[in-house]
């Protein structure tokens, strides 16, 4: 019941932030479509921990400002390797078992992976992650990462 | 908008697009499906969050401001999906991601 209200709620805020009108006719339509999605993706059985992850938005916000200032590194080092006249690239393929149990947290570890430039995860699987990396260095830096045990942290906290 | 403020905001959109094209040559230079798909997630990772936080900066606390954040969000979601589903094709279709860094990938 919790998990439908805060639907309800959030695709409310959402439905006002987009349309940026505060007549009672647009807020009250807001408001219906918002019960009609909620309705729907209760009958379609998709309001769950999985569909919506809501207890996971503290530790999003935790674990985003890590994972961006991630990406900025990482685009730093890509670029240079671009920008080197010599082309400095090793790819290499790397394989290795991600600590996370739910789906929740695999996803979001595999997406990090391939957000953060210079990595690519090309197959996921529970129990073993196949990553594709520009350089040597990079892929070493994938297996038992650090971002492993943050993303583990993220989803333990649930 | 004061004048630090308006400093940052255009340091971010210069730094964006920066990343845009550097990622444009990347995708120029380096060989191979993999190698190119890392140039290509330069521009969608850090070109597009960095030029919608100046963006952002410009628009100051209005509903603009919120939508290019709804836009940042969904890139953010949006983008390594698409990227992990193209790679995972290409590596089930049977382009073997072990090529040597200087020629066209081998196919199986």
């Amino acid at each position: 019941m919790f998990r439908i209200v805060s639907l309800v709620a959030a695709l409310s805020v959402f439905w006002i932030l987009m349309s940026g009108f505060f007549t009672p006719f647009l807020l009250a339509a807001g408001l219906g479509s918002a019960l009609c999605v909620a309705w729907l993706a209760h009958r379609m059985d998709v309001i769950d921990r999985e569909g919506h992850p809501f207890h996971l938005t503290w530790s999003a916000v935790s674990y985003w400002p890590w994972l961006i200032r991630e990406i900025l590194k990482s685009a730093l080092d890509v670029a240079r390797i671009v920008l080197d006249p010599r082309l400095p690239v090793s790819p290499t393929v790397v394989r290795f078992s991600p600590r996370q149990k739910t789906t929740v947290g695999l996803v979001t570890h595999a997406n990090s992976i391939t957000l953060t430039p210079g990595t690519l995860s090309i197959e996921v699987g529970h129990d073993h992650f196949t990553v594709h990396a520009l350089t040597r260095e990079a892929a070493a830096a994938v297996a038992s990462s650090e971002m492993d045990r943050r993303v583990e942290r993220f989803e333990g906290s649930a | 908008m004061s004048l630090a403020l308006e400093v940052l905001s255009w340091a971010l959109i210069v730094a964006g697009g920066a990343f845009c094209v550097i990622g444009g040559i990347g995708l120029l230079r380096l060989k191979g499906f993999y190698t190119r798909t890392h140039a290509a997630s330069v521009i969608d990772s850090a070109g597009a969050g960095l030029l919608l936080a100046g963006l952002m900066l410009q628009a100051g606390w209005t509903l603009t401001c919120v939508k290019l954040a709804v836009i940042g969000v969904l890139i953010f979601f949006a983008s390594p999906t698409a990227t992990h589903a193209l790679a995972n094709a290409a590596l089930v279709r049977g382009l073997r991601p072990d090529a040597d860094p200087e020629g066209e990938p081998s196919k199986r």
